[in-house]
């Protein structure tokens, strides 16, 4: 099995996972993990279902805490408010209000992340995602995939340095693909870290410059994306995984 | 100054959510004013041989509290749809934040609910508002903030719970026994025309003292309750 860990140096870390356990009762969902993350890498964590990827995501993001183990972002932990204003994070659910337009729904997030010029900034993302001609029209009344346009424009609306993505491709149309697309195009042009976990393997593949397959809540590969992996997407799982 | 403009944005998001649904409104509402309805036929104010402000002081913070609770249930539960709550527990924001902007909206939407249903309330049992109204107005504002601080930390703390309808009540009336005690004698007296004086000054001192003991330990432990 190779090593799970990947060379950053300290000041080029953006995440760093030291020895993380994730319990749920008894039922150990997380067991130690052990990750360094190096700035501006894109990694694809992939599993299957109720590997741990969301567990670990969530701890990543400051969502929930490690039963054991230590999580720092950037050498700062995840749960510092200056450390979460660096984080872009996208779940499973789009967390946008229903009952709010576009623009409330924008605005919003932009004053808990203290953007400057909240307006000026949200009225940029509505446009970037093409959803400028409904900016006051209520979440509730949009189409399944302008809601997701909508939910890639809150993550990025801060312009975050690190990216946690949940299944971030799945159930998105193709105008939301292609947004979410360019969007992180641009993040690593700017020096930026994603981590998100996938099923989609040649989309997550096509994208990251490294990855992790986790089974059973723990780290049976990391390290850097190969050729191999390209060329059959089926590769990882075969040599590293348990059938 | 940060932590307050963010709380603000909270409550404005909660009251703009409400204002366009009334779910939580209209429930509250309802139920004080059929809870009144139905006591002013079970405790006839005509009746001489009963003195109205004897009982008017718990009819009206029982029923208060009872609505409140309806209301409070709402406030983190509509976090859940499309995980919101997730967004806002990873914002920057300090769980503080989150927890004072839900019990400003909580508490707007509670004195709505209490002022609309006091007016139907004095119509029905004919008690004398307007001799202490100063007074009444005080007593309903910390009493209110009461109700709104344990209702909110609860409805937190039970927002994960599959029976979170029944937990909340369950949980938050032991604890708001001493705020309603003191509203409740403080509202009796009020009501039979006595001012606040130095016999009654004490339960106006135990609502302060636990308003500001409540908001204190409900901001400092919120993160404790939402991130574990």
């Amino acid at each position: 099995m190779e090593s799970p860990l990947w060379s950053a140096t300290p000041s080029r870390c953006a995440l760093d996972v030291e020895g993380v356990w994730k319990y749920y009762g008894d039922f150990p969902a997380l067991r130690e993990i052990n990750l360094q993350v190096a700035t501006g890498s894109t990694v694809a964590l992939l599993g299957r279902n109720g590997a741990g990827k969301t567990t670990l995501l969530r701890i990543l993001a400051g969502l929930s805490k490690p039963t054991q183990g230590k999580v720092s972002v950037k050498g700062a932990d995840a749960r510092q408010e200056s450390t979460r204003r660096r984080i872009g994070v996208l779940g499973h659910g789009i967390a946008l209000y229903d009952e709010l337009s576009a623009i409330e729904n924008l605005l919003l997030f932009a004053r808990l992340y203290g953007v400057p010029q909240p307006v000026k900034r949200s009225d940029e993302m509505l446009e970037r995602t093409g959803l400028d001609r409904v900016r006051d029209g209520l979440v509730r009344e949009f189409s399944r995939g302008m809601r997701q346009r909508l939910a890639v424009a809150r993550v990025f609306l801060h312009d975050p340095d690190l990216l946690l993505l949940d299944e971030p491709f799945t159930a998105l149309d193709d105008r939301a693909i292609a947004v979410l697309h360019s969007m992180l195009a641009e993040t690593h042009r700017r020096g930026g870290t994603v981590v998100m976990s996938t099923h989609q393997l040649r989309e997550a593949l096509e994208l990251a410059t490294h990855v992790v397959l986790i089974q059973r809540g723990q780290i049976a590969f990391a390290g850097e994306r190969r050729q191999e992996m390209l060329d059959d997407v089926g590769w990882l799982y075969r040599t590293y995984g348990d059938n | 100054m940060t932590f307050l403009r963010q709380s603000l944005a909270i409550a404005a998001k909660d009251l703009r959510s409400e204002i366009r649904t009334k779910e939580a409104l209209n429930a509250s509402l309802a139920f004080a004013v059929v809870i009144f309805l139905l006591f002013s036929f079970a405790f006839d104010p005509a009746n001489l041989n009963i003195d109205v402000n004897d009982y008017a002081g718990g009819l009206l913070w029982l029923a208060f509290a009872f609505a409140g609770a309806l209301a409070l249930n709402r406030s983190f539960a509509r976090e859940l749809q499309n995980d919101c709550l997730d967004a806002l527990v990873a914002s920057p924001a300090a769980p503080g934040v989150l927890f004072l902007g839900k019990a400003l909206a909580n508490f707007a939407l509670l004195l709505a609910v209490e002022i609309v249903s006091l007016a139907v309330f004095s119509v029905l049992y004919d008690v004398r508002l307007r001799a202490q109204l100063g007074w009444i107005v005080l007593v309903m504002f910390l009493t209110t903030w009461a109700i709104t601080v344990i209702g909110t930390a609860f409805s937190a703390l039970t927002v994960n719970l599959r029976m979170r309808e029944l937990m909340l009540p369950i949980l938050t009336y032991p604890f708001l026994i001493p705020a309603l005690l003191a509203a409740i004698l403080l509202t009796a007296d009020l009501f039979a025309g006595k001012p606040i004086s130095a016999g009654n000054a004490i339960w106006l001192r135990v609502l302060v003292a636990f308003d500001v003991i409540f908001s204190l330990l409900s901001v400092v432990f919120i993160d404790i309750v939402l991130v574990g």
